[in-house]
């Protein structure tokens, strides 16, 4: 499994097209950008939602009303982060794979995605009964509060993984 | 002889004791660009759910002047912060902005879309109709809108670029 898994990674390290992103000046930081503009909307909107769910902004609108009005623009931008990561990421994957700051922003992306299972089984029950008030139930709350610092921290990650890297 | 002024000031700014600390201290200048990115975040999507607003692709059951109360005011706290970080990163590594032209689109860019920001702020607190009066006055705002989006992206890109065209 692992060794398939390593063989798979090589397969497109070794490709054309992660050799034109390694070698080609303009694509990288396009690539980058693209990276940046999109984890900043991820990172911005799910803030919306957090800090409804913390009691704290909108507070006027139930939490499916700010969810819906939020989640497709988070969605969205988080698949093109997902895209424009997985393009750097081919362009040098065994260095990136050395990285301990690239490990750690996977594993907390992984993170925030389980602190948003576990509020849709858990913290979400009753939704309807208690999601037009100010202030949540505290399962709601706590979601909220690890879903700001997990992203805080995923940023963090990535922005020490462009003072870890050491590429040519 | 602007260049030789400027330069001369980025010698100057790069010799202070503050300069020398963020140079030296290795943590302080990837936290700078991490409180600087989060703070990218909030603004920019703020922005971009404003301006999504104004094309009815979210948010369409909610009031365009409740959404720029919304979203609008947390922009210019956050901008105070933008501002601080950035410039301590300019005084960290003066040479790398200061005599960079991507530093300088990065800065009208910015001009542009404070005023684009803040006159859509100002129609709509004015008037909360302003936008939805007649047909021409949706499409203007669709296009003020696209305007939005393309200089905060601009903007992105050049801080982005900053990196890749700072001076040897």
């Amino acid at each position: 499994m692992m060794l398939q898994l390593q063989e798979l990674i090589s397969y497109f390290e070794n490709s054309a097209l992660a050799d034109n992103i390694r070698e080609n000046d303009v694509l990288f930081p396009l690539i980058e950008s693209v990276h940046v503009v999109s984890i900043c909307l991820v990172v911005g909107s799910i803030l919306v939602v957090d800090l409804r769910l913390l009691g704290l902004a909108s507070l006027n609108r139930s939490v499916s009303g700010v969810t819906r009005g939020i989640l497709p623009l988070t969605w969205c931008a988080f698949a093109v982060a997902v895209a424009s990561g997985s393009l750097m990421f081919i362009s040098n994957a065994t260095k990136y794979l050395e990285n301990g700051y690239f490990i750690a922003k996977l594993l907390l992306i992984g993170a925030a995605g389980l602190n948003m299972m576990m509020f849709h089984a858990i913290g979400a029950r009753n939704q309807a009964r208690w999601e037009n008030e100010a202030r949540l139930p505290f399962p709601a709350r706590l979601a909220g509060g690890l879903s700001i610092l997990l992203w805080i921290s995923v940023v963090a990650c990535g922005r020490w993984i462009g003072f870890t890297m050491r590429i040519g | 002889m602007i260049d030789a002024t400027i330069s001369e000031f980025s010698g100057w700014l790069a010799a202070t004791s503050l300069s020398h600390t963020i140079q030296t201290t290795g943590w302080v200048i990837p936290t700078l660009q991490t409180i600087h990115i989060l703070s990218v975040a909030v603004v920019f999507s703020s922005a971009v759910l404003v301006d999504l607003r104004l094309w009815r692709l979210l948010n369409r059951d909610v009031p365009l002047p409740e959404i720029t109360r919304r979203f609008l005011p947390a922009i210019w706290p956050v901008l105070l912060v933008l501002l601080i970080t950035g410039g301590l990163l300019i005084i960290g590594e003066p040479r790398r902005s200061l005599l960079n032209s991507t530093f300088y689109l990065k800065m009208a860019l910015l001009a542009v879309a404070i005023v684009l920001t803040a006159w859509l702020q100002w129609t709509l607190s004015s008037s909360p109709n302003f936008w939805d009066k007649n047909r021409g006055r949706r499409m203007a705002g669709q296009l003020a809108a696209t305007l939005s989006i393309m200089v905060w992206c601009g903007i992105l890109f050049a801080g982005r670029w900053i990196a890749y065209t700072q001076a040897g």
